[in-house]
């Protein structure tokens, strides 16, 4: 047994694909390694990866792969013998599996006896078998874009392949790929290290090897590292002040890096001056700098880059004093273009939308405005028909101006800030703060993890801004397929979902009622209900974390109220666990079955009172009713784990009606009594969830 | 202000330039002079967007004035321009030490790596109307933004084998990080001789030469260009420019009798030349805000429809002048 190590060089790989390029590296080679019998099940592995190089370090690889014996059957022994002598069949067969005829074996099968014979498959040495299977997991490697680089256009890879490292113990596996034969050398880094070819002995070596030519190969490591650079940075710039915290661009940084350390620099006070959002959005999304803070939260006029060199104390200084230069101008033109916004008040921007395309077949932005404002004026009469308190006239104005951020430059420049600058300048230009905020929250949630909008002004054009794109878009047959989303079609619907379930104070709108605001024709209508659907149900499990069975039976009795099927998910996840409700689900499973065996059979279901010739199963009918009074109350108060508590009580008379009675009698009038029994119970208790649907053990 | 024995660290404007092709040009570059039509970026020149086509190597490296209407501030933001310089280098193919080899070039005009931080992240470049597409980074030192590094892979719509290396550099970027001065308008373009008696001579400046043209062509494009011209020309270029493509089509068809001198001679080049010309003044077109919504896309694909008809003619006359031993 030996250790096994892969290395890949590349030129510069984005940094936000080598994650998850490590971890697919580290898995197919893993995979390959067992799929070859070359390791156990289980065997420790471990992924590497800077800008520069991905790679897979594994434990335990046999040096070759076992013989196997294979058992080969042949033809029938009536045929293979005449009279006792081999015939030609038994000498082809003896010849094809490479063994002598007398070595021939007979096994007795179901179709009589035949020949067999025991052949070994010789197993291969891991270096031939890693060297013809590896390249094929290369090739598989996904990456969200691609590129050619030789002539020919042999291959498609993230960047252009320098150089690979394939070793088992200290034995080369000669791996071909992109026009490479791996080697046992590698590189460290580009500037600190050059370009010399740097040996690797063993594959435990790897990452020291590395360590010493300035490369942490560990992301880990690397990650630690950067978080504890800019602590001890962020110290030196005075007491009382840390860094803000942002994961995102921390993993960024790790993946831009192969020898990270920090630098502290810099501003004029002066630049505190402009909107937080908007320091940060320089520092964070166009420079990748960490923004430093006080105790409170509030900006200092320091900043924090993340280097990928190490440097002396003068080349430190250098550059600090680049990356403030850059950060200047930046700020410089953040400033301008804040001032220069404001020579031209939103309100007076509304008009120039016509001048900027939503989409081509849905017109420019001041159609979108229209529309968005009709669509959050009929969201608006729906809440008030229901008792839900808003500021009407402010939601008016906000959809008005929503839009009209677009045409600044400050937008234009930093287009990620959209609706939040809008919503900034309002404030300054004197509006509300509930007209401000409802524009600065319209775009919100971005995503799963992030806030809804903060009032009910800002819930409701929240709402009418991405109906109106979905509806619009699914008019034109431009909804989301497989991965393609190029609209972020869904994240608009999510985005719904997650205001109807999470705004505060609680929107009284199903997704029904977003819909309809939005005028849709029936076909579109129709459609965009399913895509809905869709969507709660990736809330339900992905927010929610509901199992994919309670999902599924929740939304089978209704998918239109958000919080309504939030909180059924939640009772039925609160009581499936206990052994009466599994009992009961079972139950509901056979009821389905026989009502639709029944249906088949053509059997006819009226909805009347069934009446029973038994005492038992007249009293039976009668608890079967009175739980169903009870459970139908508690589901209108929204009670559901109380209603659930209900049925599970009637989980021992089912059982022991069920054991009793076959429903399926002779008697045409008792059979259809007992099956409109059973169709009350189908229908009342699956208001909650469609209980069939809950897997449950055994 | 920089102290007078300072300034021969940091390169002049005209020296960057001169360093930089003289590196180039020892490589094995083929210096070629700025083109002399209105282009939006070096990638238009047809010393890069037509050479790129096609199995023929290239390595040829240009400063390209480039024009962007919209980006005009009247010479007054420190850091925007309505025409830059860039630094085109093409090669075709890359060489396996590209990447090194711009890293050097960085070294030869006075940038000491040891002391600095550079990093390529990822940066794709597209072109929608030319129907070209390539991947690459941009190259950051210290934050700065200094350099386009793009593998091309398509252009005109067409494959690209072999595929080329770009290397675009921002020369007022890379000169005012050099001598460090904070707006564009400061840069030292050149420094004269030095008189009898004097230790230094006169410096001329970035703004000495540019900051006219930046007022008045800002001007231009915002205020002054006269738009019922301007879909005039828009309208006259792109008739010739379609004329010409018709005529190209028969004559580089399969089936074609023209002889080889006819096809050598048919100005593919200059059926370029007016798709360039129509770009630049849709480009004027917008910086006025003359461009409806609905006429924008439209007139978008009109222009895409011509330059990547010229693509696909250069392609065919390629080909054709090949089959015919021309």
């Amino acid at each position: 047994m030996a250790e096994f190590l892969f290395e890949i060089g590349l030129e510069e790989v984005p940094a936000r694909m080598i994650a998850g390029a490590q971890a697919e590296l580290q898995r197919r080679v893993v995979a390959m390694l067992e799929r070859e019998r070359l390791v156990g099940i289980g065997v420790a592995s471990k992924g590497f990866s800077t800008p520069r190089r991905l790679a897979v370090w594994v434990g335990d690889v046999a040096a070759r792969q076992a013989d196997v014996a294979e058992e080969l059957v042949g033809p029938a022994v009536k045929i293979a013998y005449k009279d006792g002598v081999p015939a030609a069949a038994a000498v082809a067969f003896a010849k094809k599996a490479g063994v002598e005829v007398a070595a021939l074996k007979t096994v007795t099968t179901a179709k009589g006896e035949y020949l067999a014979a025991t052949t070994v498959k010789a197993g291969r040495a891991a270096a031939e078998v890693i060297a013809e299977e590896l390249p094929k997991e290369l090739v598989g490697i996904y990456w969200a874009k691609n590129m050619v680089w030789r002539a020919g256009r042999p291959e498609r890879f993230v960047r252009p392949l320098r150089w690979m490292v394939c070793l088992l113990g200290e034995v080369v596996a000669p791996v071909e790929f992109g026009g490479k034969t791996a080697g046992k050398t590698t590189r460290g880094h580009r500037v600190l290290a050059g370009d010399e070819a740097i040996p690797i002995g063993f594959p435990d070596e790897y990452e020291r090897v590395l360590l010493d030519v300035h490369v942490v190969a560990d992301v880990e490591a690397r990650r630690q590292a950067i978080r504890k650079a800019l602590d001890r940075a962020t110290r030196t710039a005075g007491a009382g002040l840390r860094w803000r915290e942002d994961e995102a661009l921390v993993d960024t940084v790790t993946h831009l890096t192969e020898w990270p350390s920090v630098v502290l620099g810099s501003f004029e006070p002066e630049y505190l001056a402009l909107p937080e959002e908007v320091l940060v959005t320089v520092m964070r999304d166009h420079q990748k700098y960490f923004a430093v803070e006080d105790a409170t939260g509030k900006l200092a006029a320091h900043f924090l880059a993340v280097l990928n060199t190490e440097t002396d104390a003068a080349g430190e200084a250098v550059i600090r004093h680049g990356n403030e230069r850059v950060l200047r101008a930046r700020f410089n033109d953040a400033r301008f273009f804040w001032e220069f916004d404001q020579r031209v008040p939103l309100a007076e921007r509304v008009a120039l939308l016509e001048k900027v395309t939503f989409q081509k077949d849905l017109g420019s932005y001041a159609a979108k405005t229209e529309r968005v404002l009709a669509v959050a004026e009929r969201l608006a009469t729906r809440l008030a028909e229901r008792g839900c308190v808003l500021d009407g006239a402010a939601l008016v104005q906000a959809a008005r101006l929503a839009k009209a951020d677009l045409t600044t430059e400050l937008v234009k420049e930093f287009t990620e800030l959209q609706g939040q600058v809008g919503g900034l300048y309002a404030r300054a230009q004197g509006f509300t703060a509930a007209v401000a905020d409802a524009i600065y929250d319209q775009y919100l949630p971005k995503s799963m993890a992030d806030s809804v909008p903060r009032g009910v002004e800002g819930a409701v054009l929240a709402l009418a801004d991405k109906v109106d794109t979905i509806v619009g878009m699914f008019g034109l047959g431009l909804e989301p397929t497989g991965s393609k989303d190029p609209f972020a079609l869904r994240r608009a619907a999510n985005g719904i979902v997650k205001i109807l379930a999470e705004a505060e104070p609680a929107l009284p709108l199903t997704l029904g009622d977003v819909v309809d605001a939005a005028s849709a024709s029936e076909a579109v209508r129709v459609k965009v209900e399913v895509f809905f659907a869709e969507r709660l149900e990736f809330y339900l499990r992905e927010a929610k974390g509901q199992a994919y069975d309670v999902v599924k039976a929740v939304l089978a009795a209704g998918a239109n109220d958000v919080r309504d099927a939030v909180a059924r998910a939640e009772a039925v996840t609160a009581v499936r666990g206990s052994e009466d409700f599994a009992a009961v689900s079972a139950a509901f499973k056979r009821m389905k079955n026989i009502l639709a065996q029944a249906e088949e059979k053509g059997d006819h279901i009226v909805s009347f009172e069934p009446v029973f010739d038994t005492q038992y199963e007249q009293e039976f009918w009668q608890e079967v009713k009175l739980a169903g009074a009870g459970f139908r109350g508690d589901c209108e108060s929204r009670q559901y784990e109380k209603a659930l508590f209900k049925l599970a009580r009637l989980r021992t008379p089912i059982d022991t009606y069920f054991a009793n009675t076959m429903v399926m009698a002779d008697d045409l009038n008792v059979r259809t009594n007992r099956l409109g029994m059973l169709r009350y119970l189908a229908t009342t208790f699956t208001q909650i969830a469609d209980f069939s649907e809950i897997v449950t053990a055994g | 202000m920089r102290a007078i024995g300072e300034e021969a660290k940091a390169l002049t404007f005209q020296d960057l330039l001169f360093r930089l092709q003289r590196f180039w040009a020892e490589r094995g570059c083929v210096l070629q002079q700025p083109y002399d039509v209105e282009v939006g970026a070096g990638t238009m020149s047809p010393d890069t967007f037509l050479r790129v086509l096609g199995p023929k190597p290239v390595r040829i490296a240009y400063a390209q004035p480039s024009r962007r209407p919209a980006d005009g501030r009247y010479g007054e933001n420190p850091n925007r321009l309505f025409r830059h310089t860039q630094l085109q280098v093409i090669l075709k193919p890359p060489p396996e030490n590209i990447q090194e080899m711009y890293l050097e070039s960085l070294e030869a005009i006075g940038i000491d790596l040891a002391e600095h931080d550079i990093k390529f992240e990822e940066d794709n470049w597209e072109w929608p109307v030319g129907g070209a597409w390539g991947v690459g980074w941009q190259v950051m030192l210290d934050g700065l933004e200094i350099t386009q590094f793009t593998y091309f892979q398509q252009c005109g719509g067409m494959d690209l084998d072999p595929i080329c290396g770009e290397i675009t550099y921002g020369l007022e970027r890379i000169a005012g990080f050099l001598q460090d001065v904070d707006s564009i308008y400061d840069i030292v373009w050149a420094v004269e001789p030095a008189g009898p008696g004097e230790t230094g001579g006169r410096r001329v400046t970035y703004g000495e030469m540019r900051l006219a043209e930046e007022e008045q062509f800002s001007a231009y494009s915002f205020d002054y260009a006269d738009v019922d011209k301007l879909w005039e020309h828009l309208r006259l270029y792109e008739a010739e420019c379609l004329a010409l493509l018709e005529r190209a089509k028969g004559l580089f068809a399969a089936e074609s009798k023209a002889d080889a001198l006819e096809m050598k001679r048919f100005p593919v080049l200059g059926a370029y030349e007016l798709a360039l010309k129509c770009s630049h003044v849709f480009n004027l077109l917008d910086a006025r805000g003359a461009i409806s919504v609905t006429e924008r896309v439209g007139v978008m694909a009109r222009i895409r429809t011509l330059v990547i008809g010229v693509a696909k003619a250069y392609a065919a006359q390629g080909e054709a002048l090949a089959g015919v031993g021309g």
